[in-house]
């Protein structure tokens, strides 16, 4: 049977009434073991019987059209069993949850890596071999490859917003703030590069791949294929690292399908490291403007933030940069407004907190020197400016515990100690500061589905197309499906990452935890009703704890109650009326110490604190890596994460992991987190949010707000690099 | 070409194609895929091994190079039903996430307590010739090599850190025996 629920309204808290004790509890990932003992198969290590090897081509021209490819060289060379350049293969990646096909044809090339041919060999060393020697003549194109100079800008009309009169307030403030702020490209370099491992039975495809959202990427599969969503089949039961550029599917999945057609026989396609920056989603650069302008009190009149960012032509998907400056801070002059310039580089999409990743880097660096500007210190000048209402909707917020999550991180970082003034404290070569940042990150939530069954010897099984990119989703609807059933996590398996199961939200725009595991909570919820029926009491009166069913003066083992047959439950959960009620976002405040050398211009990062409040905290342990994690890529972002294009053709230059640097080590600090204890009703029945994103959106702000504290140098280009610092000491 | 390697103390003959790298070797020819390809130029360390001992990059180097090796595979560290101290710690200080590193990151930490018990100094050791201290700064310079894009380094160097503690209280017990 299904239960539906839509999230009209608030909801009882009954997690915080059941007896297990399960949930929020730091409890391992139950896929653990398989990962930390190698035995976890990922995509790539499905090697079949049979299998063949493909190795996909990539285009030398920045834009243009293939006009031959000497295919029959090749064919010639050992071990090669065909050179595919199908109609049907893909351009560019799916923009996450698109549901169709993206752009196809591999003769027309749009960017320079664009793949173009997949060369297919008996083994991976022939393979490759091929692939190099194919010899592709192109009729090149003048392309744009300057996002700054593009001769195409769109103007989306969803990005702007003008309401009262920004240059007036600007005009008659006490103090503002009007200053641009960049950041570099920056590439989600998931450690597994994406792979697919194709197989046909008849017609129908099964697809070994490494996917978030396998619901979408099953329509997406079956549209660029020509085939009906029945007969494809994916299988992501592990994915190593999305973040953003596993939402939609890309060229290897397409490629590999149709070889596989095409020649009777199962075939991997495994991108390079250099393939995954060159044909992957990739964050745009921004330039952005913030303005802003203040009274005399300390309060916002104004806000403005206007960006530019770019993608390829025709491409739905621009980063949403003022995403979280919408809700977060009041002042009733507002303007904000996006281009979108059209270039030749690979495509644009959704990296870890599309939007806030970004966004709060510029907001919260000026929102920094306005406080500076009106002698405030930075957290008493946000908490003034912490709207009541909506500034643009009017809406109410839902549990919003930024004051209280800047006031706990303060305390716990020792805030007080700071010495507003600059440069101030010297250790050696090293200037000491430290600064803070606010984190917002909106909250979502998508339709999601799950079956839990309660087996005949009292276990229960949670099934779901779910996928775990790392993120938990295991242990959580693990612990959701415990504490509901009051089932030890040993009793409870759970099954994900397979399209014949219940269909998911997918993991994604952190909403999978509060998606997916509200999913469960409504299958459990019908489950216990049917316990307490078969006790003959009122589910409100059942009791469930140690796989023993309690109310009033009766009781039974789950087992003997399911004994005459398994209890199903499809549990389905639609987001509802709630999320126009009102403005749900997740918060946080961040706290960083930096050393900055001022002879070789290095900055370190020596300590750093993050307080958040994102509802109810499903799994503490793995919310607080995520968290942890998030930090650290705001590390990344702040200091090193730049990808660079050649101005020429739009090659990207440093494709691989030597020349883009993302944090080692020995570049995290001791990283402290602290949750707050909340329960969002408006969210979701099981009162939690997303957390996923919330440790990035605004981290590398709080580092940039240090080095101004040690150095007195504003910066405002991300990354900051060593020159930045010494051709301004 | 004909070859026979040694993987966890087990010889096998394999046939390969000369340009087999030892990293595909393992993963393609011998299913021993808990070694991971993450970048296949050296640069990321999901690939690590024991070879006779010490750690390696898999990727860097050719199978047919290594007839003559023992090699030691995340496999080879503990049976997948009976995970090791070090691989407990993981799962314990969560550190890891999606899982695609964390072997490389269990055998290169296995290498790198091997490499600090034997005196080797790191670019962060306050004395070249003293014995090695391992703290939070030594195990963090030390792993360095180990990219985890999922950033889970706190958990990473709690689990080490927790795992050398562990085997300095045994071994003056055992010495003492
Ligand atoms: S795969 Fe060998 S170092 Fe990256
Ligand atoms: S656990 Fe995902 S890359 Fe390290």
């Amino acid at each position: 049977m299904t239960a539906r629920f839509t999230m009209d309204e608030t909801q009882p808290r009954l997690l915080d009434e059941t007896a297990q004790g399960v949930i929020h509890e730091p409890m391992d990932r139950p896929e653990g073991r398989l990962k930390v003992t190698g035995c976890a198969r990922y995509a790539a290590e499905h090697v079949l019987e049979g299998m063949a090897e493909g190795v996909l081509v990539r285009a030398r021209v920045g834009r243009g059209r293939v006009s031959c490819a000497d295919e029959e060289a090749v064919r010639a060379m050992p071990g090669v069993l065909g050179v595919y350049s199908d109609s049907r293969m893909l351009q560019v990646p799916a923009h996450g949850g698109a549901g169709t096909a993206p752009a196809q044809g591999p003769d027309e090339v749009r960017y320079f890596g664009q793949p173009v041919a997949l060369v297919v060999a008996e083994t991976p060393q022939q393979a490759r071999h091929a692939a190099e020697a194919l010899q592709v003549t192109y009729e090149e194109e003048p392309g744009d490859f300057d996002p700054d100079a593009a001769g195409t800008v769109d103007r989306p009309d969803k990005r702007a917003l003008d309401q009262g009169d920004l240059d007036q307030a600007m005009a008659g403030a006490h103090r503002t703030v009007d200053v641009t702020c960049t950041t570099a490209p920056q590439h989600a370099a998931a450690m597994e590069p994406h792979a697919a491992v194709a197989v046909w039975e008849g017609d129908r495809l099964t697809l070994h791949g490494t996917l978030q959202m396998l619901k979408h990427n099953r329509a997406e599969l079956a549209d660029a294929l020509g085939v009906a969503e029945e007969q494809v089949r994916i299988l992501s039961p592990h994915v190593g690292g999305g973040f953003g550029s596993k939402l939609g599917i890309s060229a290897e999945s397409v490629a590999a399908a149709l070889a596989a057609r095409a020649l009777g026989r199962p075939v991997r396609v495994v991108m390079s490291r250099q393939q995954v920056f060159e044909t992957t989603t990739h964050r745009t650069a921004t330039r952005q403007r913030i303005r802003l302008a203040a009274d005399a009190d300390g309060r916002l009149t104004a806000i403005g933030h206007e960006d530019r960012v770019y993608n390829l032509p025709g491409n739905a998907f621009s980063e949403p940069t003022a995403q979280s400056t919408h809700f977060l801070y009041a002042g009733e002059n507002r303007r904000m407004a996006q281009e979108v310039a059209r270039v030749n580089r690979a495509c644009t999409g959704a990296v870890r907190a599309p939007g806030e990743a970004v966004g709060m880097l510029a907001l919260e660096g000026a929102m920094d020197e306005m406080a500076e500007a009106l002698g405030l210190d930075p957290i008493a000048f946000r908490k003034r400016n912490i709207p009541q209402r909506h500034p643009e909707t009017g809406q109410p917020y839902s549990a919003r515990a930024l004051a209280g999550c800047m006031d706990d991180g303060a305390r716990r970082f020792g805030w007080e100690a700071r010495d507003p003034r600059p440069a101030q404290r010297r250790e050696g070569e090293w200037w000491i500061g430290i600064g803070m940042a606010a984190a917002a990150r909106v909250n979502l939530v998508s339709p999601s589905r799950a079956r839990v069954t309660l087996r005949e010897d009292g276990s229960a099984l949670v099934e779901t197309d779910m996928t775990d990119i790392g993120t938990g989703t295991y242990a959580i609807l693990n612990q959701i499906a415990a504490e509901m059933l009051g089932l030890s996590p040993a009793r409870v398996e759970v099954r994900l990452g397979d399209t014949d199961l219940p269909p998911a939200s997918g993991s994604g725009g952190s909403m999978g935890a509060s998606s997916a595991g509200s999913s469960v909570f409504v299958a459990c919820r019908a489950l216990r009703k049917t316990v307490a029926g078969r006790l003959g009491c009122h589910e409100h009166e059942l009791t469930l704890k140690d796989g023993t069913a309690t109310c009033a003066n009766r009781r039974a083992r789950l087992h003997e109650l399911a004994a005459s047959g398994a209890l199903s439950e499809e549990g389905e959960f639609r987001p509802g009326t709630t999320k126009k009620q009102v403005s749900q976002a997740s918060y946080g405040a961040f706290f960083a110490e930096v050393a900055v050398n001022g002879v070789t211009g290095e900055t370190r990062v020596r300590r750093m604190d993050g307080t958040f409040a994102a509802g109810r905290i499903l799994n503490e342990k793995t919310a607080r890596s995520q968290c942890q994690g998030g930090m650290i890529w705001g590390i990344g972002a702040a200091l090193t994460e730049e990808m660079v294009f050649d101005p020429r053709d739009g090659h990207v230059v440093n494709r691989d992991l030597a020349g883009y640097h993302i944090p080692v080590n020995a570049d995290a600090p001791p990283i402290g987190v602290t949750f707050l204890e909340e329960r969002d009703d408006h969210a979701c029945p099981i009162q939690s949010k997303g957390v996923g994103e919330l440790g990035i959106s605004g981290a590398g702000a709080a580092i940039l707000n240090a080095i101004y504290n040690a150095t007195g140098l504003r910066l405002r280009d991300y990354p900051v690099r060593p020159e930045a610092i010494l051709s301004d000491t | 070409m004909e070859i026979t390697l040694t993987v966890n103390g087990r010889a096998q003959a394999l046939e390969l194609d000369p340009r087999t790298t030892l990293l595909d070797a393992l993963r393609d020819h011998l299913q021993l895929t808990g070694t991971k390809k993450g970048c296949d130029h050296g640069q990321c360390g999901a690939c690590t091994i024991l070879l006779n001992g010490r750690r390696i990059n898999a990727c860097l180097t050719l199978a047919a190079m290594h007839e003559a090796d023992e090699i030691a595979t995340i496999e080879g560290l503990a049976p997948p039903d009976d995970p090791g101290a070090l691989q407990a710690a993981f799962l314990h200080h969560d550190g890891f996430q999606c899982g695609y590193c964390t072997p490389g990151q269990i055998v290169s930490a296995t290498g790198m307590l091997e490499e600090a018990r034997a005196g080797w100094p790191s670019h962060v050791s306050p004395n070249l010739e003293a014995e090695v201290a391992l703290d939070r700064s030594e195990v963090a310079e030390r792993m360095s090599g180990n990219l985890c894009r999922c950033a889970a380094y706190t958990g990473i160097v709690e689990a080490i850190l927790e795992t050398a503690e562990q085997e300095r209280d045994v071994e003056p017990r055992e010495a003492a025996e």
